[in-house]
């Protein structure tokens, strides 16, 4: 018998060697008790959270709390159902239509995750002989999506508008074309150039995607995504989006234009084949979005939060995803995998978490500690992390 | 452009790929002999890509594991 094991031995023998070192593993922290978005206890110590994607800090807002507890009571724990059957209650449909409201547009289609939404939209709408282009750097559900689906899949180097473009001249005449981008890309924290790649999108006449995931609630006037932050959002044909950073809870959707959109609630096979999400999620949610509508000082606070972060990590010497602070990601990039783990764990032993992120998720084999901030990050918070950083980072010797 | 012309210029393209300076041959893979990681996949399709003005879409390269067929795939794809 051949052990079909046996191609994972690679990565065993080097998580084997990873903690022979006798660091902690960064890939089985326990958080026994969450105080509030941005502090929980793990192995019995008080912790900051800077390793959550909890950018508004709403898992404990009262009103979603609330809304969750009246959902639990009046329509129970579970739909157990599909949302094409048993599975749409007045929640389901009160949730996409916040969201409709949230983005201004006319149709919106909630899934299970968000990593659903990608791998059922794109493998849905990008069939036979159609072209998908798309970024090098897409997260994996972008690339399951693909792969899920029977398009012809080209990608381009990471932002690099020319090498799309030569891309999609040399795209035989009259074949649908589906360009998949990010607003905020998760690993390095940079943001995409939309405003230019999606204008030759349209010129070459592909319908665009646009993954809003990293930047919903705070990039944008209205808290839309960078594509309403550089003036495209009515160029942009489908937005990718999730309940599970911003939102503050799980699930994942798509919204759109398009006039025939509805008819993916029957084609789309990961919206149709899985039980719908629990009323109480949907009503977190739905709570959820319509509050951050109305969050303008909360993101004014995040955008502190990162530009006093990035500032004070470059100051002591780090090196940063990124020149200029762009998202509320701020990756620290480590020199390799081992020192990465010993800065994490000295972090902890600090009293603060964030990402360790390795490859293959993070680009050019790159190992990252990535700090995601929180719009419930005091200030004085901020400062605690920083001095966190310079103590661990000497400690380690990284900086 | 026939195949000997094709290779002819692959081979070229290979070059600064080639780390270790393998002997090419068609029988030589990308992943095995060559030891290509994703990130050199991608500049060296590019590479390719460019100089034949052609797309090599990641399921044509799903099929393509050696030089041999890398030559014949771009021939068939310069029709
Ligand atoms: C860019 C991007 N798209 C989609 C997802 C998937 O979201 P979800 O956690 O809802 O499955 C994530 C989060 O991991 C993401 O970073």
């Amino acid at each position: 018998m051949t052990d079909l094991f046996s191609k994972f031995d690679p990565l065993i023998q080097m998580r084997t060697d990873l903690l022979s070192t006798g660091v902690t593993d960064p890939f089985g922290l326990v958080m026994e008790k969450v105080i509030s978005p941005t502090v929980a206890m793990c192995n019995g110590r008080e912790t900051i959270l800077l390793g959550t994607y909890n950018y508004m800090g709403m898992t404990f807002d009262p009103d979603v709390i609330a809304a969750g507890k009246q959902a639990l009571d009046d329509f129970g724990s579970g739909t157990t159902g599909s949302r094409v059957l048993n599975g749409t209650y007045a929640g389901h449909k009160a949730v996409e239509q916040a969201l409709c409201d949230f983005y201004g547009m006319d149709h919106a289609m909630v899934f299970s995750t968000g990593y659903q939404a990608n791998l059922g939209i794109i493998s849905t709408i990008a069939g036979k002989g159609d072209y998908i282009i798309l970024d090098i750097d897409s997260h994996a559900s972008i690339w399951d999506g693909c792969k899920m689906g029977d398009a012809e899949v080209v990608p381009f180097k990471h932002n690099d508008i020319e090498a799309m473009e030569k891309r999609l001249k040399r795209i035989p005449e009259g074949a649908g074309i589906l360009v998949v981008l990010e607003g905020v890309y998760s690993m390095l924290g940079d943001i995409a150039p939309l405003k230019e790649m999606i204008a030759i999108a349209k010129k070459y006449g592909a319908m665009v995607l646009v993954d809003e995931a990293h930047s919903m609630g705070f990039i944008g006037p209205n808290g839309r995504g960078v594509a309403e932050e550089q003036g495209v959002l009515d160029q942009v044909d489908f937005v990718i989006g999730t309940f599970s950073k911003s939102v503050g809870t799980v699930g994942g959707f798509c919204v759109s234009n398009h006039p025939k959109f509805e008819i993916m609630r029957l084609v789309c096979r990961p919206y149709v084949f899985t039980a719908s999400l629990p009323p109480s999620v949907v009503a977190t949610a739905a709570t959820s979005v319509r509050k951050l509508m109305h969050a303008a000082d909360k993101r004014a606070h995040l955008w502190e939060n990162s530009r006093v972060l990035h500032g004070g990590l470059r100051e002591r010497g780090f090196k940063l995803g990124t020149e200029t602070p762009q998202s509320a990601i701020i990756s620290v990039i480590m020199p390799d995998l081992e020192r990465g783990a010993a800065m994490w764990e000295a972090l902890l032993h600090e009293g603060l978490y964030v990402n360790l992120a390795r490859p293959p998720a993070t680009p050019a084999g790159m190992t990252l500690l990535r700090c995601s901030l929180c719009a419930a990050h005091s200030a004085e918070q901020v400062q605690t992390i920083i001095g966190m950083f310079e103590r661990a980072g000497k400690k380690v010797g990284i900086i | 452009m026939d195949r000997a012309a094709t290779s002819e210029k692959i081979a070229a393209l290979i070059e600064p790929f080639n780390k270790k300076g393998i002997a090419i041959s068609d029988a030589t893979s990308f992943a095995g002999d060559l030891e290509f990681d994703s990130l050199t996949v991608m500049d060296f399709v590019a590479a390719i890509e460019d100089e034949f003005d052609i797309i090599i879409s990641m399921n044509q390269q799903a099929e393509i594991e050696t030089y041999g067929q890398l030559v014949d795939a771009v021939v068939k794809l310069k029709g």
